[in-house]
């Protein structure tokens, strides 16, 4: 403690000193960031205002515009629950695997982790690229990017809940004979219905985002029609789609808040 | 005597339903496979196409590999990677600045009704946009450049950011916040000694977490021209250097996993 019995100090001088270095080194990255970006600074002071003037054009929405996107909206829709379902069809045997409890071997596991943490660091755009390339400018690389997007999201989850299972359910099944797909039906599938179904309505809620975005890349959904009215500085009708997605993503939200209530 | 969930008349036991019946079950069951059906319908994806597809599926992953850079190519990845690790350290830095008065406004025992009631809409607008949204407005506003998706990972922080934090504040000890009271210190005081301690931790290990999913985001950003990796990545991709675009996706990958390890191993250090 202080030399001063009066006055009370929380750290003592070396922590005092650490804290001081560990701040000061902080602001020097953070300053050190900031000059490495080389921003212009013209831009920048002006970006209030660039963004004000952006907002006063955009503005009122151009309301007749909105009857034009529904069918673009539809699509996105249905992106985000294809690619939520067949996502989960490809994670199911990748949670298995992943999971320290049911998977057959050590090789086996690591490559089950392996998928999980591969497919999870590529960002949803980017396999959105990769399908685009393959598959042709369209819905179906969207469903795809967002399917093998998730794979590691869902996957991960579903395996955390199977490695949580109480294993004397499992133990009953089998001491009444039953097979191993008996086990995995009657003792392993009940017990993780409840987070299995929050997982999925998780990850489509997240899903309808993100299948708003990836018709940047030309992958299908509403993506396409908004880049193309901001190509054209078309900005009332951006506002329009602009507050469509809003709405949707509010009320995806909304239901899947609902679902994993109700399972909880 | 109650009968048994499941059980039926003649004893026989069949596993219970979530559902009000069986019958409510298999038409919830057959409403959700008409709906794929029809989702499947209006991709007007066709079996031949679907293998075209896959064909030239293994073509792409053969043409990627290995992944390949010329030395001006690796000049733009290393400067590419440089940009989006600086954007998602200012972007966290700012976005982490703003969201603390909206973490406050946010969270209902600080503040009163009208105010509550505004960090919440601020809140749940800047979370509900993709950040890639968010960049390509940007971008228009202020240029292209890594200036654009540094506010736009920062308007994105805040949402994230504000949200979780303005949660622990609920959750708080008033005790000490009073103590301050008690002892004459002002309102600002009041937060200084008596809000702050109680979530400094939680500050510190949601900083990490964020600048951790800005760096991701960071990579990406750059499709839409919002500065980073992300438009070396596109531009590969337009002029067909699938090599140069499997050494870009790797080093993404390979950055984002040692961000999400670091970010891991101080997250556990603190808490």
């Amino acid at each position: 403690m202080s030399s001063n019995p009066e006055s009370w100090e929380r750290f003592d001088r070396r922590e005092r000193l650490i804290r001081f270095f560990m701040l000061f080194a902080g602001l020097v990255i953070i300053v050190a960031a900031w000059r490495a970006m080389e921003v212009n600074y013209g831009y920048a002071i002006t970006a209030p205002v660039e963004l004000a003037d952006l907002f006063s054009r955009m503005y009122p929405p151009d309301v007749g515009y909105s009857t034009t996107i529904t069918g673009a909206l539809l699509e996105t829709l249905n992106i985000s629950i294809l690619g939520t379902a067949l996502a989960i069809l490809m994670a199911i045997p990748v949670a298995f695997l992943g999971a320290s409890n049911t998977t057959p071997n050590k090789s086996t596991y690591l490559f089950g982790k392996f998928i999980i943490s591969f497919t999870r660091s590529v960002n949803v755009i980017i396999w959105a690229l990769i399908f685009v390339v393959v598959f042709g400018p369209g819905a179906l690389a969207g469903v795809l990017a967002i399917a093998v997007r998730s794979i590691g999201f869902t996957a991960k989850l579903i395996a955390e809940a199977i490695e949580e299972i109480d294993k004397g359910s499992v133990e009953a099944v089998t001491a009444v004979g039953a097979s191993q797909l008996d086990v995995l039906i009657y003792g392993i599938v009940p017990q993780i219905k409840p987070a299995f179904i929050s997982v999925t309505t998780l990850r489509w809620d997240i899903n309808v985002r993100a299948s708003t975005i990836i018709g940047f890349v030309g992958a299908g959904g509403i993506g396409v029609p908004l880049q193309t009215e901001i190509n054209y500085f078309n900005w009332e009708a951006v506002l329009t789609i602009l507050i469509a997605i809003l709405g949707l993503v509010l009320v995806s939200e909304a239901v899947s808040a609902y679902l994993r209530k109700k399972v909880m | 005597m109650a009968a048994e969930p499941g059980s039926t008349a003649n004893g026989s036991w069949e596993r219970p339903t979530a559902f009000y019946s069986k019958n409510v079950k298999y038409g919830i069951y057959a409403l959700i496979l008409l709906f794929f059906a029809y989702s499947f319908w209006n991709l007007r994806m066709s079996p031949a196409r679907f293998i075209q597809g896959l064909g030239a599926g293994v073509e792409l992953i053969s043409s990627m590999l290995p992944p390949a850079y010329t030395p001006t190519q690796r000049e733009l990845l290393i400067q590419g990677i440089l940009e989006s690790i600086v954007m998602a350290i200012v972007a966290t830095v700012i976005g982490i600045i703003i969201s603390i008065p909206v973490a406050i406004m946010a969270s209902d025992n600080l503040v009163p009704g009208p105010i509550y009631y505004i960090g919440r809409s601020i809140v749940a607008t800047t979370r509900s946009l993709h950040e890639l949204i968010v960049a390509i407005v940007m971008v228009k506003a202020v240029g292209f450049g890594p200036l654009a998706g540094v506010l736009a990972l920062a308007f994105k922080t805040i949402g994230f950011f504000a949200k979780l934090l303005a949660e622990e504040i609920e959750d708080i000890d008033h005790g000490q916040m009073e103590a301050v009271t008690a002892v004459g210190g002002n309102s600002i005081q009041r937060y200084i000694y008596g809000v702050l301690p109680q979530v400094m931790p939680r500050i510190v290990g949601l900083s990490i977490y964020r600048l951790d999913i800005n760096l991701r985001h960071s990579t990406v950003v750059g499709i839409v021209g919002a500065g980073g990796i992300g438009i070396t990545l596109l531009n590969s991709f337009d002029k067909y250097d699938y090599q140069f675009s499997m050494a870009i996706i790797s080093v993404i990958v390979v950055i984002v996993m040692i961000g999400e390890g670091i970010s891991a191993v101080a997250r556990r250090r603190i808490q």
